[in-house]
């Protein structure tokens, strides 16, 4: 289990993170958030004592990750792919992690075998690409056998064979009884990944909820209408709470009224309707929505 | 997930050994520098020995009644404090570079025995090598001296210091690498720190009044250091070891700044 608490970074006037609390719980993928330059990277190295935080802690089942005896054993990071000497060979990489904690060489072999490397292992991981040096960097994350996994963003640079392996890996992990911290500017990959979501935007935190909660909690629901008698229609829709946008088909989005309650107007008014369809908003919608108020960097249209 | 292979283990600072002697011995620039010091060492004590031998015969009387053979053979440690001070600013500053350093801090982050370990492997594996270096230079310029039976023995009064007193100048310049790496974190940085010091500071103190210079001098680290490599010694420098002493401070006090800032920054 990983818990921030009131966890605060500075950077001379600037707030990385920003008072953020949070509890990523064993068993579950927790997907970790956020639009570039929120604060995921350095929440994560927070996490594991590479940064020292302004204000606030973080714990790994309850004590800080420098305090545990055997720390690779506890929790396994891949902060960053590239966390190779370019010279080395994957394997022998791996050898001098492994050797801190008196690590066998079988269980290098082993993790270098689950990662698909084997073929590579022995060459300088310099000529890596990023996906393989993405493999390298899970395989370094594994080499404890740790209870709890930090991954930020595992699935950059690879193909989609990759992207899917993570993904099992990941969901097989956390079935195994595991805290899985994953992040990801990658909606659609957390949506299908994730169980939990922490979305946290210019370092604070905007949600710590489930992944269909927060799709339904910031949903903006609309139910679309095709009708030859638009105009109509949209004369008798008319209230505060409602809205209707009529895109390029003249086919109607509404917001604010069911499905039904549109049905039954439109039967009223003896208005043929040749659709009319619930619009769910996608996880990426309901996170552009949530954030966009929080984006260091947005494009002016 | 299963895992075929039990283990339990937790970090002890043997196993961190372990780990940067791997290090340093899976990476080619080890190897390289190694050769190549061990190699111009010997190349240019057979080279100024050989010249030296020619001159002998007509140098003035003072020239020979200070002649000491042993440092002409030992004349390459000028390059060998650089080369192997790089290899030495490079075993930190390679990790900086490459991103390495995170995986070495997340996986002992109580940090101190990652900068201990570095040093006694690099300075161990520094010690051997430049022995090596300085026994080979010394054999091998002593051959050139011996036609004319100028040369001189391990045996003979302060030679044995001369030769591994060089070496170990040479493996505390490579530690003070190691340390200014830690301390700046870059490898131009490194370098240029490093050269500056040994090198450079020397070379500007030069330009100094005689009296400032006569006072400062003999303290500066690479003359404080280089007084064990000479069998006479000369006014305005430190005696052998008491030099010696004063280099290994420098070094030891620059480690000592690099421990605490490697425990405060950020990875």
């Amino acid at each position: 289990m990983l818990e921030a608490i009131s966890l605060t970074k500075r950077y001379g006037s600037t707030k990385a993170v920003d008072d953020l609390t949070f509890t990523v719980r064993p068993g579950t993928v927790t997907g970790f958030l956020g639009p570039n330059g929120a604060g995921k990277s350095t929440t994560m190295r927070m996490l594991i004592g590479l940064d020292v935080p302004t204000e606030g802690r973080a714990t790994v089942d309850g004590r800080s990750y420098a305090d545990h005896p055997a720390p690779l054993h506890e929790v396994g990071a891949m902060l960053e792919a590239r966390a190779i000497h370019p010279g080395r060979s994957a394997r022998n990489h791996l050898r001098t992690l492994a050797a801190t904690h008196g690590i066998p060489a079988a269980r290098v072999d082993e993790v270098i075998e689950l990662v698909g490397l084997r073929s590579v292992a022995t060459r300088r991981a310099g000529g890596f690409s990023l996906g393989m040096a993405q493999r390298l960097g899970i395989a370094a994350a594994l080499l404890g056998d740790p209870g709890t996994l930090i991954l930020d963003e595992p699935v950059n640079g690879l193909d989609p064979e990759g992207v899917l392996w993570i993904r099992t890996l990941l969901k097989n992990l956390a079935a195994e009884g595991r805290t899985v911290f994953v992040s990801s500017h990658l909606m659609s990959e957390m949506a299908l990944t994730a169980d939990h979501l922490v979305i946290i935007g210019r370092g604070r935190l905007i949600a710590d909820c489930s992944v269909e909660e927060f799709t339904r909690r910031s949903a903006k629901n609309t139910v679309l209408v095709r009708t030859p008698d638009a105009a109509r229609l949209r004369d008798h829709l008319t209230s505060p709470d409602v809205t209707v946008d009529d895109d390029e088909n003249r086919d109607l989005i509404i917001s604010g009224l069911t499905s039904e309650q549109i049905g039954r107007i439109a039967a009223e008014l003896h208005i043929a309707l040749y659709q009319l369809t619930d619009q769910v908003a996608s996880l990426e919608e309901a996170f552009m929505e949530q954030t966009k108020d929080a984006t260091e960097y947005q494009a002016v249209s | 997930m299963t895992v075929a292979t039990p283990f339990r283990g937790r970090i002890t600072q043997t196993r961190v050994l372990h780990s940067e002697w791997l290090k340093i011995t899976t990476i080619r620039s080890t190897y390289i520098t190694g050769a190549l010091t061990v190699a111009v060492m010997i190349a240019l004590a057979i080279v100024t020995c050989w010249g030296q031998a020619g001159h002998y015969a007509s140098m003035p009387a003072d020239l020979k009644a200070h002649w000491d053979p042993a440092s002409w053979s030992e004349i390459g440690f000028s390059f060998s404090q650089l080369s192997i001070g790089v290899l030495g600013v490079l075993t930190i500053t390679g990790e900086y570079s490459s991103g390495m350093i995170r995986a070495t801090l997340g996986a002992v982050p109580k940090r101190w025995p990652v900068l201990e370990a570095k040093a006694a492997v690099f300075g161990i594996a520094a010690f051997v090598l430049n022995v090596a270096a300085c026994l080979g230079a010394f054999y091998a310029g002593q051959a050139m001296l011996a036609g004319k039976h100028i040369g001189t023995t391990l045996s003979s009064p302060g030679v044995a210091r001369e030769v591994f007193g060089t070496a170990l100048y040479v493996t505390l310049a490579g530690l003070f690498g190691v340390a200014l790496g830690a301390l700046v974190r870059s490898t131009p940085g490194g370098i240029s720190c490093l050269m500056g010091i040994l090198t450079i500071l020397p070379l500007i103190a030069r330009g100094l009044p005689d009296s400032w210079y006569n006072a400062i001098a003999p303290y500066l680290p690479s003359n404080a250091g280089t007084a064990i490599t000479r069998l006479y010694h000369t006014p305005h420098t430190l005696y052998p070891w008491p030099g010696m002493g004063l280099f290994a401070l420098y070094v030891v006090g620059t480690f000592a700044v690099a421990v605490v800032l490697l425990k405060r920054r950020d990875a």
